[in-house]
């Protein structure tokens, strides 16, 4: 899709609030909204789509239409949990090129800290059918996770130190973020130093908890010519979702395989071409075996590529989530994807802080995985380009 | 989780063999008649070809560690772990009867059952 006229990103807004007290998880929603859209310069009534996601309360995209007080003509609540904003981008950018609508707003917010639903849960319909072959024996976020790193550990000699990196790749950029959870620069001792809470997991290789949310609008090109902001198009888009598989499981790699390599045959383009990625960082892990799935390494080295600072803007060849990511500045609702669209976005329009800010930053990649790496997931990989 | 297992157990009826043997500490798969491919957890329909004539098959309780990972912050600690079964598929467990730190992935693990909130649940032990 590169050079031609697909749909832009033209407002992004991400809630400063990591804990938000007395504020309702519809209202949150609303703020994030109005900031994506006062950022593109749009108003309320331009939005003819929206969505949302199993955060979004209630009968999600009605009631969220009642509240904001939408007039819709396209909706969507796809839910690959906290992907699922990678993939609304893409149907957005769908819907618009198929004329369905030109304004669609995508919003993202929750409180684990302070309340509410149950967090990053979509909403269930009955029991899932995997319940009683689960369920007893206690899998949780982190141990489903960390067996996915032990696996790579033993099959490529990927090691806890290598894993470290990540996470102080990710600190060294928190530091510049005012918002940011955790701005302490931290070291690969000081990782290897904390609790081990999974085997081989420590304590410092998991993202933060917190509440907020962010907002996306994305428009028809010539829409987006017509405001005053920075042109980001999304020139490629894909989505893959990957499970047990009957049980021929492999836990060394990701969906992000299939939805990675759709997104490059889409726009056109290839790893090496990537300036900056947003790369989904619930854990340290997760970070190293997308890398590999994306291409950015072979699938085996993400160890030795992402040590000694590779990720590090201005320092690596391959800097990524340059807001500190989900490692250490936010992660609303127990969702990454709509962070990582967010920096993406600001990265290609020259808005990072400089201090992070990558020279002439004109192709990004943003991709995320959500739901549970060892089980089933949905992976969601977008390629964006500023004209 | 016990009034949602029970609930799936008996809503279930194309399950009831599966917990029939398990009451009796035998592990059931089911194989496909179409496709031939072994899957579990089991259901109704093979997730290879979806068709509907799958049989049980009998597990032979032994297994190989796949990975797996020490649930540190609970009291107690508790071993969940990936075991890749003889007959081919991979179930998601517990290690019992072990020692966490001496676990290491290849290693050779057999089936007990254990009762949880009145279910009977296929878990593993390291075999000698």
């Amino acid at each position: 899709m590169r050079n031609k006229d697909t749909a832009c990103i033209a407002g992004i807004y991400e809630h400063p609030l990591r804990k938000a007290e007395g504020i309702p998880l519809a209202q949150l929603h609303a703020e994030v909204a109005r900031g994506a859209l006062a950022d593109a310069g749009l108003s309320v009534r331009d939005v003819d789509a929206y969505f949302c996601a199993g955060d979004a309360p209630g009968l999600g995209g009605m009631s969220m239409a009642e509240y904001l007080g939408l007039n819709l003509r396209h909706v969507d609540s796809t839910e690959t949990g906290g992907s699922s904003y990678l993939l609304h981008v893409s149907h957005a950018a769908q819907a618009i090129a198929a004329g369905k609508c030109k304004v669609a707003l995508i919003t993202l917010a929750g409180k684990p800290r302070t309340g509410g639903t149950q967090p990053g849960r979509p909403p269930l319909s009955g029991i899932p059918p995997e319940a009683p072959f689960e369920s007893p024996f206690k899998p949780t976020v982190l141990n489903l996770y960390a067996m996915c790193a032990r696996r790579h550990m033993h099959e490529y000699g990927t090691t806890s130190a290598q894993l470290a990196w990540i996470k102080v790749a990710a600190s060294h950029h928190a530091q510049h973020n005012p918002h940011a959870m955790l701005r302490e620069v931290v070291t690969v001792d000081d990782v290897l130093a904390s609790p081990v809470v999974a085997d081989p997991l420590h304590r410092l290789d998991c993202c933060v908890v917190s509440d907020g949310g962010g907002a996306v609008v994305v428009v028809a090109p010539e829409i987006a010519r017509s405001l005053a902001r920075p042109i980001v198009r999304v020139i490629g888009a894909g989505e893959a979702i990957k499970h047990r598989n009957g049980g021929a499981t492999d836990l060394t790699w990701s969906a992000g395989v299939w939805s990675g390599a759709r997104a490059f045959e889409d726009a056109g383009v290839k790893a090496s071409d990537i300036k900056y990625v947003s790369v989904y960082d619930s854990f340290t892990i997760t970070v190293l075996i997308q890398l590999e799935d994306l291409g950015f390494c072979r699938k085996g080295e993400g160890g030795r590529f992402v040590a000694d600072g590779n990720l590090i803007s201005g320092v690596g060849k391959l800097p990524f989530n340059t807001d500190g990511g989900g490692l250490c500045n936010n992660h609303p609702g127990n969702r990454g994807g709509m962070t990582k669209i967010l920096e993406a976005v600001r990265q290609l329009r020259g808005e990072a802080h400089p201090a992070v800010q990558v020279r002439d930053c004109d192709l990004a990649l943003a991709h995320g995985t959500g739901g549970y790496l060892a089980t089933r997931h949905g992976s969601g990989t977008l390629i964006l380009e500023r004209i | 989780m016990t009034d949602q297992h029970e609930a799936t157990a008996s809503a279930d009826r194309a399950l009831d063999a599966y917990w029939a043997a398990a009451r009796d500490g035998r592990l059931l798969l089911k194989r496909c008649g179409v496709c031939g491919k072994t899957h579990y957890y089991p259901r109704a329909q093979c997730p290879f070809c979806l068709a509907g004539d799958c049989e049980w098959v009998e597990a032979s309780g032994i297994g190989t560690l796949h990975t797996w990972s020490v649930e540190r912050r609970a009291q107690p600690p508790y071993v969940i772990a990936f075991v890749t079964l003889s007959e081919g598929p991979t179930l998601m467990t517990n290690i019992v009867e072990c020692d966490p730190d001496a676990l290491a992935i290849g290693q050779r693990v057999t089936l007990v059952f254990e009762t949880r909130d009145g279910q009977p649940v296929p878990v593993f032990r390291p075999l000698g």
